[in-house]
């Protein structure tokens, strides 16, 4: 499953961690995630990310 | 009042918002005031830089047109979207229809959002260029500072930059510049913004001063979007967000309780006169009479963070709550803390608060106090030796 990095603040999702800052669990693949979901780091909405 | 000129040919044309005591809704407490700068450059293209909210939009044109007709404005650069400065937008836009926009993609994604009519906005990047006679303009996309659609405009030619909602404070004033007005009350507002509008989003703004400061160019003013510009010492501002990116504390500890019935009151009191005689500075703020983005303004540069509540229902008391999950999207790093509370028969309060240190990252300095209805005496030393031992942490003398 690929990793996406914030283009602001260069946070990674890894789908292998998922976000356990906002109940995503591990094996989520970024697609997968809610249209809301955002940047633990900076709150960047999900268009900001680019596949790394 | 008349349009300021900033620059030969570069006019102020913004509005002062005296009496507004309440920004973002309810979450921004602005005692002083605040203004919403516009910026009018007088080119072979006239160009409109930033905006004001809706409710001021007759004031702007108003001004505008003691130096040019509204109707011969060429271009518009909207360097970010939020209400307070794009709300003037749709009448301005009636004036003078065939203005250019210039923004980021996102801002054009917004307005279309927000206003639902198309002003054909040209979407820019970091690094595009708009000539407009002998001036050039060029972009700064600065993306989560503090929208996702914002950007700085920088003008070689003035050595100006237009960074809207950065480096600016709710000020309302009759001056217009650094050195014309009380530093004091600039400082503490240019902190107070920091602090509650800027403060999580550190990271991203010290990488953008250093693009900035990389690209060599040479600022002589700095003209933001609320507040007063920079022309003094346009550097003080820049050294100053430098300092709390970095999340710099001094020896100063911030106590915010909130108490039922006066225990935790009591012990509050006694914490703040330990760490006094320790020799550290002290705010203390019971939460519920105090302003919460003063309180937040406190903490910017505290290194220790001390809360106390009652036990109500098993956790803390509501208002003590909401505060935290306020401070908890500010995302404070680097501090300590220390807890305390009263309960009657469970105690839920203090553990409340010890779960709310893990989660925000904030080390624990010392064991937590917890009395059961009222502190005796014992339990009062003991608050005060928890202030003292607290002062010698953080400086160093433990």
């Amino acid at each position: 499953m690929d990793k996406y990095r914030c283009t602001v603040c260069g946070y990674i999702y890894d789908p292998a961690i998922g976000d356990p800052t906002a109940s995503i669990s591990a094996g989520t693949p970024f697609d997968k995630l809610p249209d809301n979901w955002v940047c633990p780091e900076c709150g960047a909405p999900k268009d900001m990310f680019e596949k790394v | 009042m008349r349009p300021v000129e900033i620059k030969k040919g570069v006019y102020w044309v913004g509005v002062v918002d005296w009496n507004i005591r309440t920004f973002h809704g309810n979450t921004y407490s602005t005692k002083r005031g605040t203004t919403y700068n516009s910026y009018l450059i007088i080119d072979e293209k006239v160009t409109l830089i930033d905006g004001v909210p809706g409710s001021f939009a007759g004031e702007q044109i108003g001004r505008i047109r003691e130096i040019v007709p509204v109707e011969k404005i060429d271009y518009i650069v909207v360097n970010h979207i939020e209400p307070d400065h794009s709300g003037g937008l749709p009448e301005l836009m009636k004036l003078c229809p065939k203005a250019k926009l210039f923004g980021t993609a996102k801002s054009k994604e917004g307005l279309a959002r927000m206003y639902y009519t198309d002003w054909g906005l040209q979407a820019v990047k970091t690094g595009d260029k708009l000539n407009i006679g002998k001036r050039n303009l060029t972009f700064i996309e600065a993306p989560m500072i503090h929208w996702p659609d914002s950007m700085f405009t920088y003008c070689a030619e003035e050595e100006l930059l237009l960074p809207n909602d950065a480096f600016g404070q709710h000020y309302a004033t009759s001056e217009r510049f650094d050195d014309e007005t009380d530093q004091c009350a600039l400082m503490d507002e240019a902190g107070k913004y920091y602090a509650n509008i800027l403060w999580p989003l550190g990271g991203m703004i010290a990488r953008k001063i250093d693009e900035i400061l990389k690209m060599n160019i040479s600022i002589k003013m700095i003209a933001p979007s609320h507040g007063i510009i920079w022309r003094r010492d346009p550097m003080k501002i820049i050294n100053s967000y430098i300092s709390w990116t970095k999340n710099e504390t001094r020896p100063k500890v911030v106590v915010i309780f909130e108490t039922m019935w006066g225990s935790t009151d009591m012990m509050a009191r006694k914490i703040t006169e330990g760490l006094t005689d320790g020799g550290v500075e002290v705010k203390l703020f019971d939460i519920t009479r105090s302003d919460r983005s003063e309180v937040n303004s406190q903490m910017l540069d505290a290194k220790c963070f001390v809360f106390g509540s009652s036990t109500h229902d098993n956790g803390m008391l509501s208002t003590m709550a909401g505060f935290l999950e306020f401070l908890n999207g500010l995302k404070p790093k680097g501090r300590i803390g220390a807890a305390f509370g009263s309960y009657g028969w469970a105690g839920g309060a203090v553990p409340a608060l010890e779960n709310f240190f893990k989660e925000a990252g904030i080390e624990q300095a010392l064991p937590s106090i917890a009395v059961k209805y009222i502190p005796d005496e014992n339990e009062l030393k003991r608050c005060y030796e928890m202030g003292v031992e607290l002062a010698k942490k953080i400086t160093g003398k433990a």
